[in-house]
């Protein structure tokens, strides 16, 4: 027992059981309901992608804040192709043809901030302030500033289809977040992630290629980004350059919550996604307790600070 | 000062013990007024937990503490301050954002308890201890522009305005080169006629005796030998702090066949070498003597591709190395174990089978894919080769000593089977006993036909362990000397300082 | 190569501002005027005293992004105070209470940086969602129209009015003298007090900062209850000038803020800034948010200008901080 709640992930399963348990027992034939449970599986994926977005950047030492911006961005290009030259009758191959437009501009972006940071030397949080400005600029410019809708109706199927009863944005985020996982733990790309984020400069003197690992992994989280506002786009059945502005709080607190170092160099998958469960489930389980999204705001907050107080105040007893 | 008065410092077998380790054994200690003393030892023999008890930061578990006779006996850091003790960092702890003027007279400031700048009062402050040892600093410069040893300068100036009366300086000679050392000992000249005293703190003190009186030696918390200062040289304050002579191993004689392996073209970088040019040949050692600032450093990241020379060619074997980029200079068989080990050597909280992988991931996957497996074994086996003393290989590597973190770099270096193997301060902070280690460890890669250049200001070193030495001033290799019994260690440091 | 260091943010950002004032000037006569000068002026009002708030975090080595919050926090609660218990104090009564109620919030985020330490971006943006949950769930969440009297009263309260040759009016509030106030005060303390100088000692060098006995724990406390307080009076003004109370209000303006102190010249590292840079930086922002289109760019690039504004303010001190590093190794 004591050795689980030595580790961050450890505590956070601790956290994600209680306050599943404690949702549970306070309204169990309200939240144990089948309509909840699938609500929540469809309500999460968006932002816990972002969060996997962001929490890899963290992985570096650096941070991406661009991420909103560049899911916009790309749900915007895929939107405004679907809308404007599919049309509404357009079929799943035509969906699929958006999905990688998005895909393309999200690794556009990626590779944008990549430069910035890698080649030109910009701090990561200047230089994905900076262009998560020009994305969503990029997004308000082609629009107008309203939402493009008319999209084809098989492009729905991604954010609100299910396989085998499990809702599609959930089995997205799975394959991702294990893909991710195994990315980080398994491959040297995610071995070089983390040593360069637990020391840039011996990283330079192990004649490791930084420049290429920072542009790839930047690259990735434009990706991820892509993903996560193709979902956004189709639950919401249109693409706005403003969708999901909280998102990009949600996704640094998660990430943080999960156990990942801002400084870099520590961070485990497997806790950004024990971090998304257990907000969601304090989130849904405080809706149906007749808790408002902005109490929920609140609560998070506080989460994010109490757990972060607990793993100094472990720290320094450790020490 | 006459010796009747109290002395300024004095030490009662003052003891500290953290936990089960004991940092400090009864150590006495008399410092006075216009008195300098050596304090010498290794790392983690206890000079930086006597420094710390000595201003306040940590009280001894036994012991006393006086100044000028009087026991001290809740000694804050704040009352230290007072009572004229300050601490010269080897960082310096300066403001590099700040000005030379605000730098020098911020600590005084403090401590006249104005709530407001006077920005007239601080500039002469500074001005007049400026005056006092006789340096001439711009005022308004900003700290982080000044090379070192004015930086030096900021922290004893800072001390001295805030009325110090034993300034006690951490490593203050690492840094500086000859000439800076020479002036730094007049410096500490001036004070001492002035009544102030200073306590210089290392373990490379040789270069220092000239101005103390008193040699106190520390060797695992004791103290172990103490005594005027004529009565000790480098060897035998080598010998007190580790308690052993040290044998050097002098490489192999260099096969006279041996062929021509690295070879260096008339490399130049503007402000830092010029006209470079050598010739390594296979098995050789071959050493490169300069002082910090004679461009021994940048020569060595220029041949490792970590800065980018504006002129000049590198070939190795006949093939051309390109220039400013450390991945081809990897890929075509150069290593580089840095001098700042720490920051630009190590992942710390990172594991020893890690820090050691990490030059050679590739070889280690397929498609990307790590052998987890493949790479700790292989970590294990450099371990026991190269005698580690870890208890895993998963353990981080901050848990090492100096001499053993050294060995991962280099293992990490030796797993890439290189060609040219370039050492920049090979055995900096590692204890006596490694050291040795490491100096055999370097003749054996020699001997298996490895280049390899050791960068060092520890001339012993270069003469124990190399070939050939270059020497370097200014920028350019001035001579080259033939290493082992060639030429004796006075006369190689007369060559580096002229 | 010593003379004159023109890649200085407060120069480039003046430069631009220069730059785009001759662009708007030859597209439209009209802009160069006092009318402009006035407009751009009280538009620059709040985000100024926040700009300013932020650059004392980030000279200190830290960030804030919970500012905006604390001030449409301080900005609504004290409204609804007013509006409920009493409703005829005057105005400089409202402003202390938002200034209070904005010291006590920047103490909250004080404690936790300051005594347990925490990294300053991941606290702020905690107490960024605590406060903005707490005002929506427990104060209220209706914008208030109908202001306390007090409030009207500053509202009226013009230190320049004027007509412009069609007609229409231009004016200037007496809020604008509580930019010009607090951008003096803030001058007074982190240049010729005790207490600035150690702010600029602790983001140039904290430990060095610990080690000459500045007490870091103070000093941090202090920077963030300024802010907090800044940041109140910045939310009260901000109500009082719209004359609407609305709790939506502010929030998401931070990284606006931030850009605007960053392209003044301030370093994320910590110890550098100056307050002309970021008076300048705020100065750019605004005229890009309000005047874009004079120069023929849609407004609806805004996002992207400013973007690229940003990137090009840093990048360019970044880049070359990157090849000297180079030339030097």
């Amino acid at each position: 027992m004591s050795r689980i709640l030595h580790s961050t992930e450890g505590r956070l399963a601790l956290i994600t059981i209680v306050v599943f348990v404690l949702m549970a027992a306070l309204s169990p034939e309200r939240f144990l309901s089948p309509q909840n449970l699938t609500s929540m599986a469809f309500q999460f994926p968006e932002f816990a992608i972002l969060a996997l977005a962001v929490a890899v950047a963290m992985l570096t030492g650096g941070i991406d804040l661009s991420v909103v911006g560049a899911a916009n961005l790309s749900a915007v290009v895929a939107a405004l192709f679907m809308a404007n030259v599919v049309g509404a009758d357009g079929g799943a191959g035509m969906v699929a043809l958006a999905f990688v437009m998005a895909l393309c501009v999200g690794l556009v972006a990626g590779l944008f901030n990549g430069v910035l940071v890698a080649t030109l030397g910009l701090p990561p949080i200047l230089a994905t302030l900076g262009s998560g400005l020009i994305f969503t600029g990029f997004a308000i410019a082609m629009t107008g500033g309203s939402a493009v809708m008319g999209l084809p109706s098989a492009a729905a199927w991604i954010g609100n289809g299910t396989i085998l009863w499990i809702p599609v944005p959930l089995v997205v985020f799975a394959l991702l977040a294990a893909a991710l996982g195994w990315l980080m733990s398994r491959t040297s790309f995610g071995l070089k992630t983390r040593m360069f984020g637990a020391n840039p400069l011996a990283a330079r003197y192990a004649a490791m290629d930084t420049g290429a690992v920072l542009i790839k992994l930047y690259a990735l989280c434009g990706m991820l980004s892509a993903v996560a506002g193709f979902i956004v786009m189709s639950r919401a059945n249109s693409a706005k350059a403003d969708y999901g502005s909280s998102y990009l709080l949600l996704a640094v607190l998660i990430a943080v919550l999960g156990g990942v170092n801002p400084y870099g160099g520590y961070g485990r998958i497997i806790g950004v996604v024990l971090a998304v469960l257990s907000m969601q489930f304090l989130s849904s389980g405080l809706n149906l307790l007749g808790v408002t999204n902005f109490a929920r705001e609140m609560i998070w907050g506080a989460l994010l600070i109490a757990v972060m107080l607990i793993n100094t105040l472990a720290k320094r007893r450790t020490s | 000062m006459t010796d009747t008065s109290a002395p300024l410092v004095t030490l009662e077998g003052v003891t500290k013990r953290y936990a089960a380790i004991t940092a400090l054994s009864e150590v006495d200690l008399t410092i006075r007024a216009g008195e300098a003393v050596c304090l010498a030892g290794e790392n983690g023999s206890g000079k930086s937990t006597l420094i710390k008890v000595l201003v306040g930061v940590e009280r001894p578990s036994a012991g006393r503490i006086l100044f000028d006779g009087v026991p001290q006996t809740r000694l804050t850091p704040t009352a230290a301050t007072r009572a004229g003790m300050q601490v010269i960092f080897q960082d310096f702890s300066l403001f590099p954002n700040l000005s030379v003027a605000e730098n020098i007279a911020m600590t005084a400031e403090r401590a006249t308890g104005a709530r407001l700048v006077h920005r007239r009062r601080a500039r002469e402050r500074a001005r007049e201890v400026l005056d006092r040892i006789g340096v001439d600093l711009d005022l308004d410069a900003r700290v982080e522009r000044l090379p070192v040893a004015h930086k030096q300068l900021v922290a004893i100036c800072r001390a001295l305005a805030a009325d110090a009366r034993l300034i006690i300086m951490d490593e203050p000679t690492t840094a500086l080169t000859e000439r800076e050392v020479a002036r730094l000992l007049d410096l500490i000249r001036r004070l001492k006629a002035d009544g102030v005293a200073v306590l210089f703190v290392s373990h490379k003190l040789a270069e220092v005796l000239e101005v103390c009186e008193h040699v106190v030696v520390l060797r695992n918390g004791e103290k172990v030998a103490d005594g005027p200062a004529e009565t000790f040289d480098a060897a035998s304050l080598t010998r007190a702090m580790t308690g052993r002579d040290v044998a050097e191993t002098p490489p192999e004689p260099l096969d006279p066949s041996a062929s021509d392996l690295l070879k260096v073209e008339n490399l130049t970088k503007d402000g830092a070498f010029r006209d470079v040019s050598l010739t390594l040949r296979a098995g050789e050692v071959l050493g490169v003597a300069g002082l910090l600032g004679s461009g021994r450093t940048s020569l060595a990241k220029a041949l490792f591709g970590l800065a980018t020379p504006d002129s000049g060619r590198v070939t190795l074997d006949g093939t051309d190395v390109p220039l400013g980029d450390p991945i081809a200079a990897a890929g075509a068989g150069i290593g580089y174990v840095p001098e700042d080990r720490l920051t630009e050597g190590l992942f710390l909280e990172q594991s020893i089978a890690r820090n050691i992988a990490v030059g050679r991931l590739e070889a280690h996957a397929s498609g990307g894919v790590l052998n987890l497996r493949d790479l700790w074994e292989e970590a294990a086996e450099w371990l026991k080769r190269l005698s580690v003393k870890a208890p895993d290989p998963q353990a981080p590597v901050r848990s090492l000593s100096g001499g053993n973190q050294q060995r991962v770099v280099l293992a990490r270096w030796m797993a890439r089977q290189p060609r040219v193997l370039i050492l920049n301060g090979p055995s900096v902070g590692v204890d006596v006993g490694s050291k040795a280690e490491i100096h055999a460890i370097i003749s054996d890669l020699a001997a298996r036909g490895l280049g390899v250049i050791v960068i060092s200001d520890d001339l012993p070193e270069l003469l124990g362990t190399c070939h050939r030495i270059l020497v370097m001033k200014a920028g350019v290799i001035t001579d080259e000397v033939a290493g082992g019994e060639g030429i004796t260690e006075d006369d190689l440091s007369h060559r580096l300082a002229s | 190569m010593k003379s004159f260091d023109w890649a200085r943010n407060e120069v480039l950002v003046f430069g631009v501002i220069v730059a785009f004032c001759v662009l708007a000037a030859v597209s439209d006569p009209n802009f160069l005027s006092i009318p402009t000068l006035i407009d751009l002026m009280r538009n620059g009002i709040v985000l100024g005293i926040l700009a300013v708030a932020a650059m004392v975090v980030l000279v200190s080595g830290g960030i804030d992004v919970s500012f905006t919050a604390v001030a449409a926090f301080a900005m609504y609660t004290t409204t609804v105070i007013l509006r409920d218990v009493a409703p005829d104090l005057p105005w400089p009564v409202a402003f202390a209470v938002a200034t209070a109620i904005g010291a006590a919030l920047g103490a909250i985020n004080g404690v936790l940086i300051a005594v347990f330490g925490l990294p300053t971006l991941i606290v702020t943006l905690g107490t960024l969602s605590v406060f903005r949950g707490f005002l929506l769930t427990f104060v209220g969440t209706v914008q208030i129209s109908n202001l306390p009297s007090g409030m009207r009263d500053f509202s009226r309260l013009m230190m320049i009015r004027g007509t412009n040759s069609d007609g229409s009016f231009y004016s200037l509030p007496w809020a604008f003298a509580f930019l010009v106030a607090l951008v003096i005060l803030t001058w007074f303390i982190l240049n010729r007090t005790m207490l600035g100088r150690s702010i600029y000692a602790i983001g140039g060098a904290p430990e060095s900062a610990r080690r000459i006995g500045i007490d870091v724990t103070k000093t941090q406390m202090f920077i963030y209850i300024y802010v907090g307080a800044l940041a109140g009076l910045a939310g009260i003004i901000h109500a009082s000038t719209a004359r609407i109370a609305n709790p939506f209000d502010l929030v998401g303006l931070e990284l606006s803020v931030i850009a605007a102190v960053v392209l003044g010249g301030a370093r994320l590292t910590g110890g550098v800034g100056t307050l002309t840079g970021t008076l300048l930086g705020v100065a750019l922002i605004v005229l890009v948010r309000n005047s874009l289109i004079v120069i023929g760019i849609p407004s609806t690039w805004q996002s992207v200008t400013i973007g690229a504004l940003i990137l090009l303010g840093t990048g360019l001190p970044a880049w070359q901080a990157k090849r000297a590093e180079a030339r030097a190794a």
